[in-house]
């Protein structure tokens, strides 16, 4: 059993979760995530690593509400889950590449900062780009803020910062050419699809984070495999974080809306059900 | 009884559910023997002098003994002296492939049929487990030497199981949430119940064995923290061979295109049929297709046929012979009403506009010259191809060599396939560091993996002991 120290909705729909996991705290890097499981019953949920503290022996997610096992989670009374597996995935390296534009979208605004920090401690100049859809679903500001050269905020009905999204702000900085040597991207998959459309023709080396479904998170089932440049890769063992260029967007997108039927039918029976009670 | 008379007796069949009804549960098909059944078919036993169904048992069951205890009705000493040689008797009497082992050598199969050891074996672990008979055997006095197996698969369970008896202190770590390797999200509970692999493990706990579930060694803890912070003495490596291969065909990324190893998992492990009662959810196909023809094939394709699937296909691109399944397992699957199409190989995959499978491009195959394993090579009959309607498509071609471990061992000497090298006895490159089952041979069985760990016990126990 895991205990779970603290769980905020930090804002509307989005969960801040720090749970006891010494392990995992001591030998996390920037990059990578962990497995969680609820109880046996749970599913084996795929999460970023958005930050950690090994004298605490904690680690911190962060999750949307999305569908039976988050709403699960979010709504989770008990102070433990049964599972905590990681860290896995392969870390960032985090070298002096120059400037780097790092941008975070819903649980990316969390997933982003180890990054950001890790970039910065090695001597980079970090732009830090947020959006959100408006000023209340923005979170994470003032430790992003910490380690970033710029700081700068987006939000689509423009209530906070730029009125916009992460994408628009690339643009305008490439418009104005200024110098960005590496960017990376956290956020669903469209967002940082979006954010590398910009990029891509720029000469600036562009990461995302991808976040298809998984089961063991080990690289023994295969569930989460794209394809990364013409391969077959698993974004568990030889990811989650890839070059841009090399993705096909078609198959991930298509890859993750595999259960979505399933998901939305069982949501809302759920959802209803606890209504009643 | 004289030896004419034992003749006389036939082998025993064991009763089975019926294929039209068990292909709608996952209860296990075959019934068990009866303690009547069991003690005729033990006297079918000749008592051979040299016996050589002991040879042709990877850890050298006491198998002639133990039939006599069944003919003399001491059922539970029967189960006792299997596991003076096999810590998990209850899953190696049903999944292990007796016909080309113990049974194969057994003499009566020279003229007739061979005695059902493996039944009777299965019927003893069953027997001591459901009348509460198990007995912690005695252990050697502590020897204060700790050894980590990584990995709960067969050939972990066995090294820990001979471990502890001799007195050391052992802990397995596992990376799952369950402890039983391929025993728990591999084979299907129709072919091995999860109660029995969970009683099989408890043995070893109450034993005095630590098992430390989620523990991904590699990832939370590396190989040389089990030495140096840990202080352990020696560490055996059973990963098992954990990489789903594919074919690496047009197609093969389409949703509801599944590796056996993602597919078993979801059922077996996380229990997806019972979804959502069970929050991991499945694709349940109606007409499914099942490439390759080994036991994991099998399996595959008759956990389709019990979530609900209405016609599924098994594609293999050898003849019936060359299957690697056992013929039992391809017996059972036909009985269900499993369609083979052998000589048959896939070429493309085809999707709707939504990405998911839909169709299947084969090409039809012939048997050529035989290749490196032996056996007749498929070649592909020009201009044969031809399509076939599917929704559900399961690629169970076998795995590699799982990386995540090994890969943060760079003294580690792996062959060109990414399998650890080890000796017979699984001795590693490294000092202190053993291997065996999956991944130093690649995919391979329950019992041959069994065989391994049993190997790498008795090395360890001497390393210890001489420091050699």
């Amino acid at each position: 059993m895991y205990e779970i120290i603290s769980k905020t909705e930090v804002v509307p729909n989005i969960y801040e979760l720090i749970i006891k996991a010494p392990e995992i705290a001591e030998k996390a890097k920037p990059g990578q995530f962990v497995i969680l499981m609820i109880d046996e019953a749970g599913e084996r949920l795929p999460f970023t690593l958005s930050d950690w503290d090994a004298k605490k022996g904690a680690i911190t997610i962060y999750f949307l509400e999305v569908g039976l096992s988050t709403m699960t989670l979010a709504r989770l009374d008990k102070k433990n889950i049964s599972a905590v597996i990681g860290p896995l995935g392969k870390p960032v390296s985090a070298e002096k590449f120059g400037t780097i534009v790092l941008g975070g979208g819903c649980y990316g605004i969390g997933g982003i900062y180890p990054i950001v920090k890790a970039l910065k401690e090695a001597g980079n100049t970090v732009i830090t780009i947020i959006e959100a859809r408006s000023s209340y679903l923005l979170y994470n500001k003032e430790k992003l803020r910490k380690y970033s050269d710029r700081f700068i905020v987006t939000t689509g009905d423009g209530t906070k910062g730029e009125k916009g999204k992460v994408h628009d702000v690339v643009k305008i900085m490439i418009k104005r050419k200024e110098k960005i040597n590496r960017a990376y991207f956290i956020g669903c998959t469209f967002m940082m699809m979006n954010c590398f459309n910009e990029t891509k023709n720029h000469d600036i080396t562009t990461f995302v984070a991808l976040s298809p479904i998984m089961v063991d998170g080990t690289g023994m089932c295969g569930c989460c495999r794209c394809l990364v440049d013409g391969e077959t890769k698993f974004a568990c063992v030889d990811g989650p974080i890839f070059e841009a260029k090399d993705i096909d967007w078609d198959i991930l997108f298509k890859r993750n809306a595999a259960y979505s039927q399933q998901e939305a039918m069982i949501y809302q029976f759920h959802s209803c059900e606890s209504r009643e009670v | 009884m004289d030896v004419k008379e034992k003749l006389k007796i036939s082998r025993q069949k064991m009763p089975e559910q019926d294929p039209s009804v068990r292909a709608k549960n996952f209860m296990e098909v075959p019934l068990g023997f009866s303690t009547k059944t069991a003690q005729l078919e033990a006297q079918r036993c000749l008592n051979c002098k040299i016996p050589k169904c002991k040879e042709g048992c990877p850890v050298y069951v006491k198998i002639p003994e133990f039939l006599k205890l069944i003919v003399e009705g001491d059922f539970a000493a029967a189960a006792r002296k299997i596991k003076e040689t096999n810590a998990l008797p209850a899953v190696c009497g049903r999944v292990c492939p007796q016909e080309s082992q113990c049974e194969a050598t057994c003499i009566l199969g020279k003229k007739g049929d061979p005695v059902a050891i493996g039944r009777l074996e299965r019927f003893v672990a069953d027997y001591e487990r459901e009348n509460n008979l198990i007995k912690i055997p005695k252990k050697q006095p502590a020897k204060n030497k700790k050894v980590a197996v990584v990995g709960s698969g067969p050939s972990g369970l066995t090294v820990a199981g001979d471990l502890i008896k001799l007195g050391y202190d052992v802990t397995i770590f596992e990376a799952l949430h369950k402890p039983g390797g391929v025993l728990i999200y591999g084979i299907p509970e129709f072919r091995l119940p999860k109660a029995i692999v969970e009683a099989e493990v408890d043995y070893l706990v109450k034993q005095g064995v630590k098992l430390k579930l989620n523990k991904v060694i590699g990832a939370s803890r590396t190989v040389e923290d089990l030495f140096k912070r840990d202080g352990f003495d020696a560490v055996f490596l059973g990963v098992g061979a954990g990489l789903p291969r594919f074919m690496n065909i047009e197609g093969e990324n389409l949703s509801n295109v599944y590796s056996a190893n993602e597919y078993l998992t979801r059922i077996n492990l996380m229990k997806a049929y019972l979804y959502p009662e069970h929050y991991t959810p499945i694709a349940l196909g109606r007409n499914v297709t099942v490439v390759g023809g080994g036991n994991v094939t099998m399996d595959s394709a008759r956990c389709a046929l019990r979530t609900g699937a209405q016609k599924v296909t098994i594609v293999y691109r050898r003849a019936r012979e060359q299957m690697p399944a056992r013929g039992e397992e391809i017996h059972h699957a036909e009985e269900e009403g499993i369609i083979l199409k052998l000589l048959n190989n896939p070429v493309e995959l085809i999707g709707d506009e939504k990405g998911a499978v839909k169709k299947m491009r084969c090409i039809k195959m012939k048997l050529g010259e035989p290749d490196e394993s032996g056996r007749k090579r498929p070649v592909p009959i020009e201009g044969s191809e031809f399509t076939l309607n599917t929704d559900l498509v399961i690629m169970g071609i076998g795995a590699g060599a799982n990386p995540l471990l090994t890969s943060t061992m760079p003294d580690l000497e792996l062959n060109k396939w990414g399998y650890i090298v080890a000796d017979e006895n699984g001795r590693t490159s490294m000092e202190g560091i053993w291997a065996g089952g999956d991944i130093v041979t690649g995919s391979a069985t329950v019992i041959q993996a069994m065989g391994a760990g049993k190997q790498a016990a008795k090395a360890i126990d001497s390393y210890i002991k001489s420091g050699k």
